[in-house]
C-alpha cells in the first residue's frame, strides 16, 4: 500500500495516513504535517488530531468540502516531508516509594533488572508525547528504554489513581483520572498534566521531549500542594 | 436581576449539565461532549431566548424531577417525545412551561426519544472548563452531572409566555441512518459491509454518552489486531475482534485501536440518539460528498426554525 493516503471520513474530515506501522520516521512525517497545520492551517479547518501513524483533519462542511481539503492538504504533505520538529522539553516529577511503586518489584522479576535499576532505567528513557488519547490529558509517552518493555498485565487493576506513573509496551503515561489500568504502576507523579492554568491547560503537546525527575515523598507531598 | 433556584428531586443516571460541547481539543484527548442531541439543545436555546449553545439540562431515559426553591422561570424543553409535569400543567417535550416558588417540573420517558434537554430562560451558573459546561462523563470536568440533592441556580431569570413548540421531523428517531463506509474498510471482507447495509441492528443497554453497542450480524475484522490507535470522529461505527459494532457519541474517546468499518453523516447524529435501547436502525451508504450535502440542507433547515 502507497502512502499517504487521504481518506475522507463522514461529512467532515479527511485522515491522513503516513504509513502502516509506527516508527520514528512516520511520526516525524506527522508531527511535521500537524505542525505545517498548526502554522498555515487549511481553508476551513476546525482540528487536527495526531496519532500514532495518520492525523486527521476536520473541517467546517459550511466552508469547504473533501475535495479541496484533500488538494490542500497535497500541497503542504509535498513540503512538509519529515522535516524534524524539535519539540519543548517538560519536565515531570516522580515519586517511586512505596506504594506509588507497587509494581516495581514485579517489573524486576520479569526483566532480570533490581529495583533501583528499573528505576534507573524508567529515568533514563528518551521521552517523545506520542499523542493523546483515552480520555482528557492521556499523553501517551514513546521512547520507553528498551529493557522495561512488557506486555500488558493479564486483567487490569481496578481504582489506579490519577497521577500514577505506568508503562506498558514501549510507552510510558501519567494518568488524570483514577481508572481501571493493566499498565505497570512504577511511580506517581505531583506534576499534573492537567494544569488547572486557562492561558496553558494541558501541560505537553504533541511532539514535547519528557523527562523524569525522581523524588522522594517529601518532596512529592511539597509539590502535590503547590 | 432575578434569579430562580431549582433543586434537584430525582435524577435518572446520565442526566448532566450540556451545552454547545468544546470542540477543537481532541488532540488532548478531550471530546467535544456536548448535547447528545444538538439539534434540541438549540432549539430549545431559541425558544428560551438564550444564545444557541447555552448551557442547559440533558435529561436521560431515567427521567428527572426539579422544584423551585426560589423565584419563579420558565423553561423550554425540546427532544425526543417524553412525559413533562409542570406544576398542574401536563404536557410532552416541545414546549414552554412556567414554574413559580414550589412548584415541581417532571420529566419522564413518553412514547420516544432518548434524551431531552431542558433550557431555562436564562443563564443557568454552572462550572466550566475550557470555556464550555459540556459535562464530560468519565471525568466530571464541565457543569457537571444532575443527581438528586444538587441546586441549580439561574439568574436573569425570566417568564415567558407558555407554550407549544414545533418539532420538525428531522428532530425525530429514525430507523434509517446515512453511513458513509470507512475510513478502516479494508479491515473488512465484502460481505462485511453488505451486512452493514444490509441487515437490521438492535441498539442495546450498552448505551451511555461514549457510545452504544449495536446487537446484529457479526462484522467481524480481519488482520485488525494491533492495528495503531488513531484519531476517532464522533459517530464512527468501530467493530471489535468479537465483532461487535459500538457507535461512539459525544464522549467518545479521542482515539482507539479499532478499525472503523464506517462513520455515521454528522446531520443523523441527533435522530439517531434519540433510538432507545432494544430499537431497530438500518444503515445505508451515502458518499462523503452527500453527507456534507445533508449538513448544510440541516443546518439551512435549522437556521430557518421559528421558535417564537
Amino acid at each position: 500500500m502507497d502512502f499517504p493516503r487521504l481518506v475522507c471520513v463522514s461529512d467532515r474530515a479527511v485522515l491522513v495516513e503516513l504509513g502502516a506501522r509506527a516508527g520514528d520516521e512516520v511520526q516525524a512525517r506527522v508531527w511535521a504535517l500537524d505542525h505545517a497545520l498548526a502554522t498555515d492551517p487549511v481553508a476551513g479547518q476546525v482540528e487536527v488530531v495526531p496519532a500514532l501513524v495518520n492525523l486527521l483533519v476536520v473541517f467546517d462542511p459550511m466552508v469547504t468540502d473533501h475535495a479541496a481539503v484533500r488538494a490542500d492538504l497535497r500541497d503542504r504533505l509535498a513540503v512538509a516531508g519529515a522535516a524534524a520538529v524539535s519539540g519543548a522539553e517538560r519536565e515531570v516529577l516522580v515519586c517511586y516509594d512505596g506504594e506509588f511503586g507497587r509494581d516495581l518489584a514485579a517489573v524486576a522479576a520479569q526483566t532480570g533488572l533490581d529495583e533501583e535499576a528499573v528505576i534507573a532505567a524508567h529515568l533514563a528513557g528518551e521521552y517523545r508525547v506520542a499523542m493523546y488519547g483515552f480520555s482528557p490529558g492521556y499523553a501517551y509517552l514513546s521512547g520507553l528504554d528498551e529493557s522495561l518493555r512488557l506486555p500488558r498485565k493479564a486483567a487490569p487493576v481496578r481504582g489506579v489513581a490519577a497521577g500514577s506513573v505506568i508503562i506498558a509496551g514501549r510507552q510510558c503515561l501519567v494518568t488524570t483520572l483514577t481508572m481501571p489500568t493493566g499498565w505497570w504502576i512504577v511511580g506517581r507523579s505531583p506534576t499534573r498534566v492537567l494544569t488547572g492554568d486557562a492561558a496553558r491547560p494541558f501541560l505537553f503537546d504533541v511532539g514535547d521531549r519528557v523527562r523524569f525527575r525522581r523524588v522522594g515523598l517529601d518532596d512529592f507531598h511539597r509539590a502535590e500542594r503547590a | 436581576m432575578a434569579r430562580a433556584v431549582l433543586r434537584v428531586v430525582e435524577a435518572g443516571p446520565h442526566c448532566s449539565v450540556q451545552d454547545g460541547g468544546r470542540a477543537g481539543l481532541m488532540r488532548f484527548g478531550v471530546p467535544a461532549s456536548g448535547a447528545m442531541d444538538r439539534v434540541a439543545l438549540a432549539l430549545a436555546n431559541r425558544a428560551a431566548g438564550n444564545p444557541a449553545g447555552a448551557a442547559a439540562v440533558e435529561v436521560s431515559l431515567g427521567g428527572l424531577v426539579l422544584e423551585v426553591e426560589e423565584g419563579r422561570l420558565s423553561l423550554a424543553i425540546a427532544g425526543g417525545g417524553f412525559v413533562v409535569q409542570a406544576g398542574a400543567l401536563r404536557c410532552g417535550s416541545w414546549s414552554v412551561v412556567t414554574l413559580t416558588e414550589g412548584e415541581r417540573l417532571s420529566v419522564r420517558r413518553g412514547p420516544w426519544g432518548a434524551w431531552c434537554v431542558l433550557a431555562p430562560a436564562g443563564r443557568l451558573v454552572v462550572p466550566e472548563w475550557l470555556g464550555s459546561a459540556a459535562t464530560h462523563a468519565l471525568s466530571g470536568l464541565g457543569g457537571g452531572a444532575v443527581a438528586a440533592g444538587r441546586r441549580l441556580v439561574v439568574e436573569e431569570a425570566r417568564v415567558l409566555p407558555a407554550r407549544d413548540l414545533p418539532c420538525p421531523v428531522w428532530a425525530r428517531s429514525r430507523d434509517e441512518v446515512a453511513v458513509v463506509i470507512g475510513p478502516q474498510e479494508r479491515f473488512f471482507a465484502s460481505g462485511q459491509i453488505d451486512r452493514l447495509l444490509g441487515d437490521a441492528f438492535r441498539l442495546t443497554d450498552a448505551y451511555d454518552r461514549m457510545g452504544v453497542r449495536l446487537r446484529g450480524p457479526s462484522l467481524a475484522p480481519e488482520g485488525a489486531l494491533g492495528i495503531p490507535s488513531e484519531p476517532v470522529l464522533r459517530g464512527a461505527v468501530q467493530v471489535a475482534g468479537d465483532g461487535v459494532a459500538t457507535v461512539l457519541l459525544a464522549d467518545h474517546q479521542t482515539t482507539g485501536g479499532y478499525p472503523k468499518i464506517a462513520t455515521l453523516a454528522g446531520a443523523e447524529l441527533d435522530g439517531f440518539v434519540q433510538l432507545r435501547p432494544h430499537d431497530t436502525v438500518e444503515f445505508r451508504a451515502v458518499t462523503p460528498e452527500g453527507a456534507a450535502g445533508m449538513a448544510r440542507v440541516r443546518a439551512a433547515a435549522l437556521a430557518r426554525m421559528r421558535m417564537t
